[in-house]
């Protein structure tokens, strides 16, 4: 475990060098004047104009070489300094801070309904493949996963908000606000987990050491509970693990719609306006996230499954 | 087999430990009261822009648009100079020293009273920074009086208390400053005192106890940004918006159909203009301008694009500036035929495609816009669909409001289309003497001048003419821009927002200047 644990944080520093370092490149390499462009963010439409982006451009040094102002980006890194954003004058660790939990607060909901929602359906209908139970999972995956997100919300909305009128449509303040923004991402994750459940676990129960379990006369809950859901179990937190990194990455549609502050919203504001420090630190904390998880998801493979641990998995 | 008896008693235990699970997933996400409507007593307005900064410069007008923040002086709905923290004001005759009497009651939300010494302090601090149409005023010095504030000017300059009427010169307690001098929180003098601000998205506001005016009608008030328009609209048909700003054309026309709504417009002084690179070897020739411009079907686009035919422009300056729009300005016409000529007059012959060429050249151009106005990329791709017809091919660039300005300063700008507030500050023009004087501007010409039209607007702006020169030089000033055409005017503009039957006395600012929250009451 501390083995992982090592290995896990050097490639995390790594990470966070490779990460911050492209993402430099790669903005110094976009087109358009960066000068431009932060004014833009600053000013607004109406009152971006020469002035401002040359009075950007010598407040923020945008002049001075790229390997400067690159040099001075590591060393800011080095001292845990994400610096201030260039568009909004505030620290970026304070809205890094406010998106980052915004994101993971509707990751962890959606993930957790999800959860909740497809794996003991999946595995109910894992015990009799083919039945009517395991029929309607099968129409549910294919329906949720056939409607893309930015529909269902709108559908959710108009259900809940405009005729039922029990949920807020849309913002982010007082715990009902999460509700719809939640369910639209569980909708179509739930089906993918009710699946990926039904799958393992009838490849699980075919298994010899189940059918010994049960030849030997181990009650069925027992069997289900200490054979069949903890192997269920390893394939399940690796998903897991995938789906919460793809969910905190990729809701911008979903937080737009829904008017969610998260770091999707952040990201794609900081290229529009290249606002250099808050584009790296939303990339930096998205690429610590992604090693974070994983070592998560490493260490809970590793309580569930002793095989690696005892090193008998390669025999 | 075993198999099925097993299966059958763990179904049922599966299932009850998925309805656990499920109530347990429920109390996580049970829904708060308290969220939507105005159950509250808390006023829930929605608008569009973000809150990205504090700062008077860069927060977009946020704080004085919910009357939060005060600037000297005021502007009603229709433009005309109110009151604001200056009682009132007073020039030399030589129009060169004015004098801003302030309101002796004035109290900023910490308790201090606001003195002349804090609105010379603003007014210096807004001047040393960007994005402030102070940069157009001849200013030589501000000075704090013993209950007003001096300004000197090193020229006459009429318009000196529209300006300060701007966002940017909003004055903000010195508590609201830190010692490094950015904003860390707002601290005004107006009647709504700042609770909390949640960037990007959030404001909350009470009804400050210091404001000495009058008592506004709704004590508590809660400012969502909801960047989507869809979604804004969900929100003022579900109830839970009480106010909701910014309304995109299809939106609103369902929304006239909804029970329990009411919709306000009003016509904004604001334009849709197509600049063009009068510099360019092409659009040098007048006669290219307005082939451009005949070749738009102005109405067809208002109609089909913005849902609302009223706002084609037939000339640069809307109805909403009424001192500024000419009625018997010829309305510009769509007359695709004789575009086609004005084109064969200019040298341009049919050339394989069906774009014209003049020396082996295409007649093709690029148009750059930005999506920050959602209807400017669509109406970008109607105008290269009016330009082909006439043979001009046209690349669109959908990229940063930014690209414009850029294009401007280095010269490879040919075509762009962006919105124009002429009412930055009440009086216009300080905008335009801005965008059409002889050097050009960013949102202004571009590689064009006119000596009478430059005249005309420095008379204006210099006060020293009567009113009947003054509406002259408008004169003067409207009809050489439609002859010209250094901007082609494409579309005006209308606002609208959309009120519950829960409130009253909604009142929107053509002038985008304040919500007018104050003035909102609760419906009996």
């Amino acid at each position: 475990m501390l083995r992982v644990l090592r290995q896990r944080l050097v490639q995390a520093v790594g990470v966070a060098v490779v990460v911050s370092t492209a993402c430099f490149a790669i903005v110094q390499s976009l087109p358009g004047d960066i000068a431009y462009r932060i004014a833009a963010g600053r000013y607004g439409y109406d009152q971006v104009d020469a002035a401002s982006a040359a009075s950007v451009r010598a407040e923020l040094g945008l002049d001075r070489p790229a390997w400067q102002q690159l040099l001075d980006w590591w060393a800011d890194l080095v001292r845990l300094d994400l610096g201030t954003s260039l568009v909004t004058g505030a620290s970026v660790a304070h809205e890094l801070a406010v998106h980052l939990a915004g994101s993971l607060q509707l990751a962890a909901v959606a993930l957790g309904t999800a959860f909740t929602l497809g794996a003991p359906a999946g595995l109910l209908a894992a015990l009799r493949p083919g039945g009517r139970l395991d029929r309607l999972t099968s129409l549910w995956v294919t329906g949720s996963r056939a409607l893309p997100p930015f529909l269902l919300g709108l559908v959710l909305v108009l259900v809940f908000s405009v005729h039922l009128g029990v949920l807020p449509a849309a913002g982010h303040g007082g715990a009902s606000s999460i509700v719809l923004p939640a369910l639209t991402l569980a909708a179509g994750l739930s089906g993918l987990f009710a699946r990926v459940t039904r799958d393992t676990a009838v490849q699980v129960l075919s298994s010899e050491h189940v059918r010994f379990a049960e030849t030997k006369g181990l009650r069925a809950s027992t069997v289900l509970a200490r054979h069949v859901a903890r192997n269920t179990g390893v394939t399940l937190v690796a998903y897991l693990g995938v789906q919460a990194i793809v969910l905190v990455e990729g809701v911008v549609v979903v937080e737009s719609l829904f008017a969610w502050p998260g770091l999707g919203h952040a990201l794609v504001h900081a290229v529009f306006w290249r606002d250099v420090p808050a584009l790296q630190a939303t990339a930096l904390a998205l690429a610590l996230l992604v090693v974070a998880l994983n070592t998560i998801v490493d260490l809970a493979t590793l309580a569930l499954d002793p095989r690696p641990r005892s090193g008998r998995a390669a025999r | 087999m075993g198999r099925s008896g097993w299966s059958r008693r763990s179904r049922a235990g599966a299932a009850a430990g998925l309805a656990v699970m499920a109530t347990a997933a429920a109390g996580c996400n049970a829904p708060a009261d308290g969220d939507g409507g105005s159950s509250s007593g808390v006023l829930q307005v929605v608008g569009q822009f973000e809150v990205h900064s504090l700062d008077p410069a860069t927060a977009g007008g946020t704080f004085t648009r919910l009357q939060v923040a005060e600037t000297l002086v005021d502007a009603d709905v229709d433009g005309a100079l109110q009151p604001g923290l200056a009682q009132d004001w007073e020039a030399s005759a030589d129009q060169r020293s004015w004098s801003f009497r302030l309101r002796p009651d004035a109290v900023f939300h910490d308790g201090t009273p606001v003195t002349p010494e804090h609105v010379a302090a603003a007014l210096e601090r807004a001047r040393a920074g960007e994005g402030t149409p102070l940069a157009a005023v001849p200013w030589s010095s501000v000075r704090a009086q013993p209950d007003a504030v001096q300004v000197e000017l090193t020229e006459p300059f009429a318009a000196l208390p529209a300006v300060l009427a701007h966002t940017s010169t909003q004055v903000l307690a010195p508590s609201s400053y830190a010692p490094d001098g950015t904003v860390t929180e707002v601290v005004g003098s107006g009647p709504y005192r700042v609770e909390r601000v949640e960037q990007p998205s959030v404001v909350d506001l009470v009804a400050a106890e210091q404001w000495s005016g009058k008592e506004p009608g709704v004590q508590r008030i809660h400012y969502q940004t909801v960047g989507r328009g869809e979604a804004r609209a969900l929100m003022a048909e579900s109830g839970q918006a009480d106010v909701t700003f910014g309304m995109d054309p299809v939106s609103l026309q369902r929304l006239t159909r909804a029970d329990g709504l009411d919709i306000e417009s009003a016509t904004l002084p604001r334009a849709i203009l197509l600049k063009t690179n009068a510099a360019h070897p092409t659009l040098r020739d007048v006669r290219v301008r307005q082939a451009i411009s005949l070749a738009l079907d102005r109405e067809a686009m208002a109609t089909a694009l913005l849902r609302d035919p009223e706002m084609a422009a037939t000339q640069l300056f809307p109805p909403s500036l009424p001192e500024w729009h000419q009625d018997t300005l010829a309305p510009l016409e769509h007359d695709p035929q004789a575009a086609r000529d004005l084109l064969a007059g200019a040298g341009w012959t049919p050339g394989p495609g069906g774009t014209l060429t003049r020396d082996g050249a295409p007649l093709s151009l690029t148009l750059r816009t930005f999506p920050d106005r959602a209807e400017l990329p669509v109406l970008a791709t109607a105008v290269q669909a009016a330009l082909e017809g006439i043979g001009i091919a046209v690349e669109v660039q959908v990229g940063n409001s930014s690209e414009i300005a850029a294009g401007h300063q280095d010269g490879t700008l040919e075509l762009g289309l962006y919105a124009r507030n002429y009412s930055l500050v009440p009086d216009p023009v300080v905008t335009l003497l801005e965008d059409f004087d002889a050097d050009g501007d960013d949102y202004g010409a571009m590689g064009w001048d006119d000596p009478a039209l430059t005249a005309a607007l420095t008379d204006l702006t210099g006060g020293g003419i009567d009113d009947a020169g003054a509406t002259a030089a408008r004169q003067q000033v409207a009809q050489v821009l439609q002859a010209e055409l250094p901007v082609i005017p494409v579309a005006w503009y209308r606002q609208s927002v959309v009120v519950s039957d829960r409130v009253d006395g909604v009142v929107l600012d053509p002038l985008e200047r304040s919500f007018h929250l104050t003035d909102v009451r609760w419906a009996r």
